[in-house]
């Protein structure tokens, strides 16, 4: 096993945290900074939530209750874009911050200061972003897609817009750089690359994901800000350009985004999976494979978003084939989960609890990008809430299961407690009943005909409707539990240094909680150690 | 309503010939393509609905009996290449499978050849035109009153109380029965996407861009969609209604329209 060097602060002056605002304000720290990622995006989350609700208020029944039609789709897209940008990726930045340095054995980032910076932006951007509402002309209605010449038509929001989108690209790039810079130079000795954990290889793997796409981005957003300001015409037909072609740049970006959701999430339900089954990863290796093998897929399948726009029959065939090749090393994934629990002694603690429900529902959503791959039933699933279905169930019981599970399953490491048990119990159940409910029904909609991004439906679709809006309230309430269960963090009995059974990795060798600094004498890793 | 919904719940797989005011599953249409389409979906979901079963079958086996409660002592074994190779193989033909049958399909989706009749279809913020190549005949459709009148906020008149609401027009389409329609579609101002579901045909219309598709309706009848690409505040204000009847029926109103 490892020998824990965690805590040798008598080998030199202790530096504890600074006081006061200046502790967080001038971060350097990883833990911090990690902490500080991760209350960002919690309250994300519960922005971006209240949006869905004003959402899901006004679907619950036909007729226009609420909200007149352009803030509706206000909603839809600040609602996206705030999920996307501000919820899960900051939150798999944060488990980033805190987790890689202790699991690869390092006493921070490679990179402190860039990294105060890249998070520091955030706030800057997302303000910028929610400022909009207040603007004359309202708040970006064209969908977090921001396709022209629609979003050409926004308000004096678009420039806002422009440049909080180049915000959060500066700080998911600089974000990625950090992590890669500490992943390849700061691993303990004889923590060769293919030992690394999963959370710390698919991090690996996506932070390149976002150093090829977020450029990408910037890029077509550009193009819209000098198509709007200065007289271009890359996307104006009546100018020469051509709107579809932001589509193929957005989607070069968006399509890989995909993934940088949800690869994050691979990682770590390979990391609880294990130790609440008491056996190693099946196929570790493989893993890893598969992981790089759907990065690189995610660079050719972009066009699977668009086959309505008119592209040649070559075209369409060669997105099929290759989207539908994803369903490969995703399906190895899933089937290596199974095989990890197969023969183990599994106990069902909440982080366990949600990684299930991760594997059971990002499944389904699987099963229907399947359906979606196939691209005649496509061109009638397309722009239906059978879309919204299928990209809700692999980003909430997905990417966000997974962050609840991350959560759950290092805050004793994080807070030195345990947390309250019975109520994340509750909170998963709760969660996951609602979280069907309002996604289930979803699919029904779609299949039958109801277009997505619409304010007000025929009367056949209203039952559905309902039930999806009695279950995302019930969703959001439930998130409430969340908050109290991190409120009462320290309430809990003191948790020993491997808080669970007998867990692996080098993040159970330091004490919990963690101290302020670790491995400052980098940790011996013996060839037992890790998920093999 | 809800108790209704819910009792349906376990019907879903069944659903095939829901009837058109509970619909929960994608309609066979009324060409032979949207059958084709609704085959190769039903094909696909089937197929998740096998390989559901038995992925998720293993894992409630190995959740219930493999749990430390019930005495099981972890195995220590983390690869099996033959397992490996047998899960990989096996995914790659199944989606052989189902990809065939799609790419014929899609084959014969591009074949717009020899129509007997041409409609230009232009979107617009928020109305969709019609412009019939040969006949010379061309008019606006947009959303019909009786639905105007019940959508804003607030409204006196309630959605139940209107005929197809939201998805009735002043002036639909008009196309005989077992005439090969192309049509060619575009736009005026942003992205719009025209969208019957019966007909199984779903087109962007893209300003600068003039997209081609086509349908062969085999019944008459009356035929709704929406506009299914966001357009603005009032994209979900915009349906389309195609109305298929029989030559002489469809002769006639031609001639009422010159």
């Amino acid at each position: 096993m490892t020998t824990a060097v965690a805590g040798a602060h008598e080998v030199h002056d202790d530096h504890g945290p600074e006081k006061g605002y200046r502790r967080w304000l001038f971060a350097t720290n990883h833990k911090d900074i990690g902490t500080m990622y991760l209350v960002f995006s919690l309250s994300m989350f519960f922005i971006g939530g209240t949006m869905a609700l004003v959402i899901r208020s006004e679907l619950a029944i036909p007729g226009l209750q609420f909200v007149h039609p352009e803030f509706f789709n206000s909603m839809t897209t600040l609602h996206a874009l705030i999920m996307v940008f501000g919820a899960v990726m900051p939150a798999f930045v944060g488990l980033a911050n805190w987790m890689i340095p202790l699991q690869i054995g390092a006493p921070d980032m490679a990179l402190p200061r860039m990294n105060n910076w890249s998070f520091w932006i955030l706030p800057v951007a997302f303000s910028m972003l929610l400022s909009t509402l207040f603007l004359p002309g309202g708040a970006p209605a064209s969908g977090w897609t921001m396709y022209p010449p629609l979003v050409l038509q926004t308000g004096d929001a678009f420039p806002f817009l422009i440049f909080s989108i180049h915000l959060m690209g500066l700080s998911s790039i600089m974000g990625a750089i950090n992590i890669i810079v500490t992943i390849i130079n700061m691993r303990a000795p004889h923590m060769t690359l293919i030992k690394m954990p999963m959370f710390v290889w698919t991090w690996l793997i996506t932070a390149y994901l976002l150093i090829a796409v977020m450029p990408v981005l910037a890029g077509a957003v550009t193009m819209l800000l000098t198509d709007q300001f200065f007289g271009t015409s890359f996307f104006l037909a009546a100018g020469g350009g051509d709107p579809v072609m932001f589509q193929h740049i957005f989607w070069f970006f968006g399509h890989p985004e995909v993934y940088i959701m949800i690869l994050p999430a691979f990682g770590i339900v390979s990391e609880i999976i294990p130790t609440f089954s008491r056996k190693p990863l099946f196929g570790h290796d493989s893993m890893v494979y598969a992981a790089a093998s759907i990065a690189f897929l995610s660079f050719i399948v972009w066009a699977h978003h668009m086959f309505t726009v008119g592209m040649p029959l070559s075209g369409q065939m060669f997105f099929m084939f290759a989207t539908m090749l994803i369903a490969i090393p995703t399906g190895v994934k899933i089937f290596n989960w199974i095989a990890t629990m197969w023969r183990g002694a599994m106990t069902f603690e909440t982080p366990m609890l949600f990684s299930l429900a991760f594997v059971f529902l990002f499944t389904i959503g699987g099963f229907s990008g399947l359906m979606l791959a196939i691209v005649p039933a496509d061109i009638q699933y397309h722009d239906t809430y059978f879309v919204v279905a299928h990209f809700h169930y692999v980003l909430v019981p997905g990417s966000v299961f997974a962050i609840m599970a991350a959560a759950y399953y290092w805050l004793p490491k994080w807070t030195g407690h345990m947390y309250n048990e019975r109520l994340a119990k509750l909170h998963f159940w709760l969660s996951t009943i609602f979280v069907n409910l309002t996604f289930f029904p979803m699919h029904f909609l779609g299949l039958a005909g109801m277009p997505r991004r619409i304010p007000d439906y025929a009367t056949q679709f209203a039952d559905f409707n309902t039930m999806a809006s009695i279950g995302a309230a019930g969703f959001g309430l439930s998130q409430l539990i969340f908050v109290y269960i991190l409120l009462t963090r320290k309430k809990g009995p003191r948790t020993t240094a491997e808080v669970w059974e007998n867990p692996q990795g080098l993040e159970w060798t330091v004490p919990s909680p963690a101290p302020h600094h670790t491995f400052e004498v980098p940790p011996h890793v013996g060839s037992k150690d890790g998920f093999e | 309503m809800i108790r209704k919904s819910l009792l349906c719940l376990p019907g879903l797989f069944w659903a095939g010939q829901a009837d058109a005011d509970w619909a929960m599953n994608m309609p066979r249409g009324v060409t032979e393509l949207s059958a084709e389409t609704y085959g190769l979906h039903m094909m696909v979901l089937w197929v998740c609905v096998a390989i559901g079963i038995l992925v998720f079958g293993v894992m409630i086996f190995s959740l219930i009996k493999h749990r430390k409660s019930a005495g099981a002592v972890a195995a220590t074994f983390s690869h099996s290449t033959t397992a490996e190779i047998i899960w990989t193989v096996v995914p790659i033909i199944i989606l052989l499978v189902m990809v065939i049958p799609a790419a014929e399909t899609m084959i014969k989706m591009e074949d717009a050849r020899d129509p007997d009749i041409s409609i230009v279809i232009t979107g617009y913020q928020w109305k969709w035109h019609y412009k019939y190549q040969d006949e010379g005949i061309d008019f606006y459709s947009s959303l019909a009153r009786t639905s105007l009148e019940a959508r804003s906020k607030g409204a006196d008149v309630d959605p139940y109380d209107v005929d197809n609401y939201l998805l009735e027009v002043d002036n639909p389409l008009v196309v005989p029965k077992g005439a090969k329609v192309r049509l060619l579609i575009t736009s005026s101002d942003v992205i719009h996407a025209w969208w019957v579901i019966d007909l199984a045909i779903k087109k962007d219309a893209v300003p600068g861009i003039v997209n081609e598709t086509w349908f062969r309706a085999d019944q008459t009848g009356t035929f709704r969609g929406q506009c299914a690409e966001l357009c603005g505040k009032d994209h979900g204000y915009m349906p389309i209604v195609v109305e298929v009847v029989e030559e002489d029926a469809y002769q006639t109103w031609v001639a009422s329209h010159h």
